[in-house]
């Protein structure tokens, strides 16, 4: 097992922040905590790397109790949301650090740093200052520092989320192409459910200092088990009752659709129910219609059969995700 | 030519003529009179060039250890102000504590009033304890004026290294101690030399106090500055003048290196 915790609680200036939280990571396996701000996430991720102490219960690292050693004692190593380069040294010196901590001879700092340089594609970098080179160049020189450590696992503090939209694309991909080649254990947190979808084996949403599932991105998306994580992974329209003959009428529970299982045509066919079209927003890869029936008003993504405000179209409900007391039942 | 009679760029020229004139004229003056045989109006130049005030000022035992107790006291002021005041720096700095902003407008207020009241009860305080006309006493009375660069300038310079730094140095495997050593220590360093240079030249240039405390039986350049005036040709006083603004000049020359042109200022984006 890569990562273990077991129990884990933490309070804050007397508020609950992570409560008896459990979570099993295996070997080489890319895990996101995905949450909210104020989720917990970030404070869990800083109780694994031994920034935080924990109040209750316990963290294993590759099998190894290590909840009462500092973080220097850790078989981890982190990548700071701000990088946390060291401005007086080099990105060599900055990656060089560990390994002289360690006590290794020149010779080997030199190899390494150099190896762990190359890695990310900076050599070019190495005597540059960490103010002389971009946000990306400073990611990964911060992403080397971690990796050179050799560390049983790796852990992520929202790592793209000071770099522009198109360079996160390509330093997610980068990332998990590293992930991959060096099947090493990786732990990341982030608010971007895009980011925690595509890039991780197993993702864990999290809610109010609890995790509320944890599963593939395809289960999380497929079969949200709490009304919470439907919500929070992609988008839902919620009504209150239960979905009868292509309807929502009144009863007990929650019925969520998802804006893309909803079919809409101008003429009516089998299933459909009549509404009118309140709005038409162009999305980008798809159109954005809202409509409303009589059980309700729809959001529908869609790329057919685009209608005009004001039109009288029909909708059918082609899935439906059924809760009570904000679990999924069907 | 319309270069040379653009009127913004004129009055510029003649500011920068006039600021020069008012920084360096005295000085200049100053040079002038401590190589001088003769200066004296209405006479346009020196009447002959000599070294000869010099060889008096470095001959004369007076003046000879007046220079001496000052380059002894000053270093050893600044030496006790760094052990005294670095640690209170870093827990102003860097630590939450009940009565730290007590504590920081406590120390300005010490700055804040005329000293001669307070050396005044110093002195009083001296007698009974045998501090008068001693090397400690001396050292004491400078302390109190280097206080204030040590505490403010280093805490600032503390609290101004980002938390995130330091965990990401324990996070690579070392120490608290080795973080503050190479982290910590490290990237407040500009402040602290900076506190350094300032608080040298408060200890060196301090006259009231160690006048007080120290006259008869202790000069430094600067209170054997009084005596000088009075008692010896002005171009003895230009030349021990000269010497007392060495120190300023050197120091001031080194932390513009250091601090502003050295590896240091890439750390804080000055250039």
């Amino acid at each position: 097992m890569g990562l273990e915790l077991r129990g884990l609680k933490k309070i804050l200036g007397g508020r609950v922040i992570i409560d008896d939280l459990d979570l099993s990571v295996a070997n080489g396996e890319m895990v996101s905590l995905l949450g909210p701000s104020g989720c917990g996430k970030t404070t869990t991720l800083r109780m694994i790397a031994g920034f935080l102490e924990v109040d209750a219960g316990n963290i294993l690292l590759a099998g190894r109790d290590v909840t009462n050693l500092g973080p220097d004692k850790r078989p981890s190593a982190m990548v700071f949301q701000n990088y946390a380069l060291w401005p007086h040294m080099s990105a060599a010196k900055n990656v060089a650090y560990p390994l002289k901590i360690k006590g290794l001879s020149k010779a080997e700092i030199n190899t390494k740093v150099e190896a762990a340089l190359e890695l990310v594609n900076l050599l070019h970098h190495k005597n540059s200052r960490p103010g002389q080179i971009s946000g990306g160049e400073q990611q990964r020189v911060a992403l080397a520092r971690a990796l050179v450590q050799e560390p049983d696992i790796l852990l992520l503090d929202e790592p793209l989320s000071n770099l522009d939209a198109k360079l996160r694309e390509k330093v997610r991909e980068d990332i998990r192409e590293l992930q991959r080649r060096l099947g090493i254990t990786m732990v990341i947190v982030t608010h971007d459910q895009e980011e925690a979808l595509s890039i991780s084996d197993r993702v864990a949403v999290m809610n109010s200092g609890k995790i509320e599932q944890f599963s593939t991105p395809r289960e999380l998306y497929l079969r949200p088990e709490t009304e919470y994580v439907a919500n929070f992974i992609g988008s839902i329209n919620r009504f209150e009752g239960v979905l009868e003959n292509g309807e929502i009428t009144s009863g007990v529970g929650v019925t969520g659709v998802r804006p893309e299982d909803l079919q809409i045509s101008l003429q009516p066919f089998e299933g459909s129910h009549p509404g009118v079209v309140e709005l038409v927003i162009p999305r980008g890869h798809f159109f954005e219609v809202v409509v409303a029936r009589r059980d309700g008003k729809f959001r529908i993504f869609t790329n057919e059969n685009i209608p005009m405000v004001g039109e009288n179209i029909y909708v059918r409900i082609k899935k439906a995700l059924y809760f009570q007391d904000g679990k999924l039942i069907a | 030519m319309g270069k040379f009679f653009n009127p913004a760029r004129l009055a510029l020229n003649a500011a920068v003529v006039l600021m020069v004139f008012f920084i360096l004229g005295p000085i200049v003056w100053l040079a002038v009179h401590a190589f001088a045989s003769n200066w004296q109006y209405p006479n346009l130049y020196p009447s002959g060039l000599t070294l000869h005030w010099w060889s008096q000022v470095f001959l004369d035992s007076a003046l000879a250890s007046a220079m001496k107790n000052s380059l002894i006291t000053s270093p050893i002021v600044v030496i006790c102000s760094m052990i005294i005041c670095l640690p209170a720096a870093y827990a102003v700095g860097r630590i939450k504590f009940w009565g730290r902003r007590v504590f920081m407008i406590g120390i300005f207020s010490a700055n804040s009033f005329p000293k001669i009241g307070l050396f005044a009860a110093i002195a009083t305080l001296y007698y009974s304890l045998n501090l008068m006309g001693t090397f400690v006493g001396v050292i004491i009375i400078q302390l109190l004026g280097t206080i204030i660069y040590m505490t403010w300038i280093p805490a600032a310079a503390f609290a101004a290294v980002p938390r995130s730094l330091e965990e990401a140095a324990r996070d690579a495997g070392a120490s608290k101690f080795t973080v503050f050593r190479t982290i910590t220590l490290r990237m407040a360093m500009p402040g602290i030399l900076v506190a350094i240079v300032m608080s040298f030249l408060a200890a060196f240039d301090e006259a009231q106090g160690t006048y007080l405390v120290g006259a008869p039986a202790i000069y430094t350049m600067p209170t054997e500055m009084y005596s000088l005036v009075q008692n010896y040709p002005i171009q003895v006083a230009a030349v021990f003048s000269l010497l007392l603004a060495l120190p300023s000049v050197l120091l001031l020359g080194l932390a513009r290196k250091h601090i502003m042109g050295g590896q240091l200022a890439d750390g804080f984006q000055l250039k």
